[in-house]
């Protein structure tokens, strides 16, 4: 189920490199503002799994209120930017997160919060729960804890927003854009 | 940057409150200096722009689509603040100064996100929808009387001219309801669409009892009526049902929290616009706020006297009563849980469809005398 993908070599990226002359001074500019606008806007999708949900639920709350840093809760995968994997994910869940995370649009981030959605927690060696969602889809932040506190799900977050930052607009950490695999449930979901 | 757990302490709060007082206090002593300004060297521009109607045409559609976008910029960092105030919390807040940015910052991520249209989506509805359903808003605009003076165009039938085009906004939500071909969105449009129909028509009996207390349908001439009172104290008996009236529907209409049945996080995933990703969605959330705005500088034109009061200068005292008004929406839609379906159709059709009956016979009478 797992998505491979070839590494990019440095010949491709080289020519993928358009030259423009003092391209750079105009894209750069641009690229900050698009950086600091998908970092201050990281639109997360409702959804928990398990107990993790419950701190996801109290670091949205008042006391620790995600809508400082402008992250608030979608109901529909078109309009999120970030899926944070709240809890252990059985193998009859994963393809359902797979799903999900394939509408959302891009550019998407993945963050695993807690033991489980980052390997398989304490049900590691139980045959219904996937070893982590690293698995089926790609993960950019892994949040420990069992759960993790409220501080530790804003730590993961903060560190995600670095991560965008450094990253270019058009590709995703020097990356190509990831391979998407649909996945099909039944004939009738 | 490291991490730090605010809390709203009461202290905190009335911080707030009086910065954003001297903040407000600042604007507004801004604001009535302006007309002190030598604007009078303006006029041969005027002038010239007023030879040229297609040049005076572009200009106002300019300022007003320019106005729409950059007001709803704050308008959605307002609500977001009132909702952090509403619930103990402190609402955007690292993004710019007080979280001023957070909306500009929106804007441009959904911008830059990526488009998605569904396989089996119908690409062309699909793709003219959220127009669709902004440029109505957009249209009620150009009659909306900022002063004696901003006024786009004085249209001699502005009422009926705003009924006529708003109700348009179903097009548009339905044509996104089907275009989507997903079963939460159509079952969004058309519960939108009911509700829209239904409510516009309490709605227009509220308008037209004003209209008939005053006497014409030009917005203009309706607030130079209430140049020394205000139509909801001169006719006081009437007027507060009517008002009141009035904001339900339009609650209703902008599908606001009482009536947010449409985009029912609960039962429908975000109801006509599910499946809308990025700029298009952006759209339908600009044609939202734009329309509340529209919806409660209709009521100040209506029931509150417009632009008339003392000392600031009248585009001043217009936005100040529309962004009050606007806050006393965004109060009822944090403070009131969701209706059912049925209950919203009931409450229209059994409840406000008999009183607003009743109010305009009531009102009839009086401006027969």
């Amino acid at each position: 189920m797992g998505v491979k993908e070839k590494p990019v070599t440095k010949e491709e990226m080289e020519s993928w490199r358009i030259p423009i002359p003092g391209g750079a001074a105009i894209i750069a500019p641009v690229e900050r503002v698009a950086q600091w606008a998908r970092k201050n806007s990281l639109w997360s999708l409702t959804f928990g799994l398990s107990c993790c949900a419950i701190e996801m639920m109290s670091t949205a709350a008042p006391r620790y209120d995600l809508d400082r840093f402008g992250m608030i809760f979608r109901a529909t995968p078109r309009q999120a930017d970030v899926m944070i994997v709240a809890g252990w994910v059985s193998v009859k869940m994963a393809p359902y997160i797979k799903r999900l995370y394939d509408q959302m649009p891009e550019p998407k981030y993945v963050i695993a919060m807690g033991g489980c959605a980052c390997a398989g927690g304490p049900y590691r060696d139980s045959i219904t729960i996937v070893k982590g969602v690293d698995h089926f889809v790609p993960v950019d932040v892994y949040v420990y804890g069992c759960p993790p506190r409220p501080e530790n799900l804003i730590n993961g977050i903060l560190k995600l927003q670095d991560k965008i930052a450094r990253e270019h607009v058009l590709t995703r950490n020097g990356d190509r854009a990831p391979h998407r695999e649909p996945i099909i449930i039944g004939e009738n979901a | 940057m490291s991490v730090r757990v605010y809390t709203s302490s009461k202290s905190y709060r009335a911080g707030q409150f009086f910065g954003g007082l001297i903040v407000a206090l600042i604007v507004i002593a801004i604001a009535s200096l302006l007309p002190l300004l030598p604007w009078y060297k303006l006029n041969p521009v005027l002038d010239f722009i007023g030879m040229h109607p297609w040049l005076n045409a572009f200009l106002k559609a300019f300022v007003v689509v320019n106005f729409v976008a950059l007001h709803v910029l704050f308008l959605i960092w307002l609500e977001r603040k009132f909702a952090g105030w509403m619930q103990a919390r402190l609402g955007p807040k690292h993004v710019g100064w007080q979280g001023l940015g957070q909306t500009l910052a929106d804007a441009i991520k959904l911008f830059l996100k990526e488009d998605i249209v569904p396989a089996k989506a119908d690409r062309q509805l699909f793709a003219i929808a959220p127009f669709l359903s902004f440029m109505p808003t957009l249209l009620t605009f150009m009659v909306l009387p900022f002063s004696a003076a901003w006024i786009a165009y004085d249209y001699d039938l502005g009422a009926l001219f705003v009924v006529a085009v708003s109700t348009n906004v179903a097009l548009g939500v339905l044509a996104a309801g089907w275009g989507a071909n997903n079963k939460y969105s159509i079952l969004g449009g058309a519960r939108a669409v009911a509700q829209l129909l239904s409510y516009e028509i309490p709605m227009v009996m509220m308008i037209l009892a004003v209209v008939t207390l005053s006497d014409t349908m030009s917005m203009k001439q309706i607030v130079l009526r209430q140049a020394h009172l205000w139509n909801i104290v001169a006719y006081w008996p009437v007027m507060i049902p009517a008002f009141l009236i009035f904001l339900t529907c339009a609650l209703a209409e902008l599908n606001r929290t009482p009536f947010d049945l449409p985009e029912a996080e609960s039962e429908l995933v975000s109801g006509f616009h599910t499946e809308y990703s990025g700029m298009r969605f952006a759209f339908f959330y600009l044609a939202e706020f734009a329309n509340n705005f529209f919806s409660a500088g209709f009521a100040v034109t209506l029931f509150f006297g417009g632009w008339y009061g003392p000392i600031l200068p009248p585009v001043v005292w217009f936005t100040l009563k529309t962004l009050i008004l606007i806050c006393v929406m965004m109060w009822i839609r944090w403070t009131l849980p969701r209706l059912r379906i049925d209950q919203v159709m009931g409450f229209c059709w059994k409840v406000l469809v008999p009183i607003s009956l009743v109010v305009y016979c009531i009102t009839a009478l009086i401006a027969l005398k």
